[in-house]
């Protein structure tokens, strides 16, 4: 390799160094803004105040979805399975809003530790299978509930959102 | 070890035959495995126990997100050496990935949005990995305005080449989007280290798919690089006789 062309290699890589550099400074300094949604953890260590709009993320949790009779209010708990938040919401719901999978709902925190919604979106995770895979997956884990109760993990509904990595 | 083939790789006429006799070996196979992929997955594939029909976007949707970071990923290399070695050609394969990407980049936004109305529930969120496949679709324009806004070539390249090299740091951004920052958009499916998320009825025509368009893009390059050649050399006397006049 010649001198002038190792030196712009150099020139090349430095930039993107430099680039690169600056550009991590930037995303870990706004990290929290960067951050699509806070899960129950984050919002029971008090990062967010009272008040304050923000999107919640998380699990439906199973059996607490209560619709009021006659009103499109609806309430239930998003947990990531540490803790949980009640959230209460006036609205139409997505197709895929099931308790057991992923939500992010945007609003803020009622003095009373509750989450008001204005808006609901559903989280999909990244499995798919079909319907009879799902439909067999369902009765094993129903039949193993017994011995473990605790979300094994075994249905793709019960991985929480924020765990999602790989 | 002789390696002149790969020093004639800088020379236009010597790529410009290549490319005419490489095209058909590439676009042929990437036609039957998209339509052997589009009917797996649109007619064979099971529907999805939670999306029903509607997760069969994902074997168009999928391989245009893929396509948008590899195509930028090959334009900044090329870019890149071209910068250093001060080779043409390199700088005309850049040239000619940008149209293609950028393409692939709004097919990928535009499916992920139709299928984000009915599934998520909104269009349009400004989520980590939406809006930093969206920089990477301005991205892609940027490149091939700054090339447009120069009229000398060797200029445009320069100038256009950095912007390139420099923009690749977006494409980590968007792959590991979904993993680093809380977001809406689920984790990848095929293009993880363990095993995918998709039984095999689902994940073969996906891989057919994938690889498809990867040929594709492979043919469309090298017809985009033949005219950027074409349009580089139109002074010299090979091309008088290559094209036969």
């Amino acid at each position: 390799m010649t001198p002038t062309r190792r030196r712009r290699l150099y020139l090349v890589l430095g930039i993107l160094a430099g680039v690169s550099i600056a550009g991590a400074l930037a995303l870990n300094a706004f990290k929290r803004n960067v951050t699509f949604y806070f899960d129950p953890t984050a919002v029971s260590r008090g990062e967010v105040s009272p008040g304050q709009p923000f999107r919640l993320g998380g699990m439906v949790t199973e059996g607490s979805v209560r619709r009021a009779p006659g009103s499109l209010e609806v309430q239930f708990v998003v947990t990531d399975f540490n803790h949980q938040v009640p959230v209460s919401y006036t609205g139409v719901l997505p197709d895929l809003f099931r308790e057991g999978t992923g939500v992010v709902a945007h609003g803020s925190l009622r003095a009373d530790g509750t989450f008001v919604a204005d808006e609901v979106l559903a989280k999909h995770d990244e499995k798919y299978m079909p319907p009879q895979v799902a439909k067999s997956l369902k009765r094993r884990h129903g039949e193993s509930r017994t011995e473990a109760p605790a979300g094994s993990g075994a249905t793709p509904a019960s991985t929480p959102p924020a765990a999602e990595g790989s | 070890m002789t390696w002149t083939w790969f020093h004639r790789l800088g020379s236009p006429p010597h790529v410009f035959a290549l490319a005419r006799r490489l095209t058909p070996w590439l676009g042929w196979p990437a036609a039957l495995l998209i339509l052997g992929g589009l009917w797996g997955g649109l007619v064979l594939a099971p529907p999805d126990y939670q999306q029903g029909d509607g997760f069969r976007i994902i074997y168009v949707h999928a391989p245009s997100a893929w396509l948008s970071l590899m195509v930028y990923t090959s334009m900044a290399i090329a870019a890149a050496v071209g910068l250093i070695w001060r080779i043409k050609v390199a700088h005309a394969v850049a040239a000619s990935c940008a149209p293609i990407g950028a393409s692939f980049t709004l097919a990928a936004l535009v499916t992920g949005a139709l299928w984000g109305q009915p599934m998520w529930g909104t269009f349009w969120q400004w989520d980590p990995r939406l809006t930093s496949e969206l920089i990477l679709f301005f991205l892609y324009l940027g490149y091939m305005g700054l090339r447009a806004g120069i009229e000398d070539t060797q200029r445009a390249d320069r100038a256009s080449g950095v912007l390139a090299v420099v923009g690749v740091v977006n494409v980590p951004i968007i792959h590991y989007s979904v993993t680093w920052w809380n977001s809406l958009h689920q984790a990848p499916s095929v293009m993880r280290l363990a095993r995918p998320t998709l039984p095999g009825s689902m994940l073969a025509p996906l891989l057919m798919m994938l690889l498809g368009f990867t040929l594709l893009f492979g043919a469309l390059v090298l017809v985009r690089l033949r005219a950027e050649i074409l349009a580089r050399e139109r002074t010299s006397g090979w091309i008088r006789e290559a094209v036969g006049a």
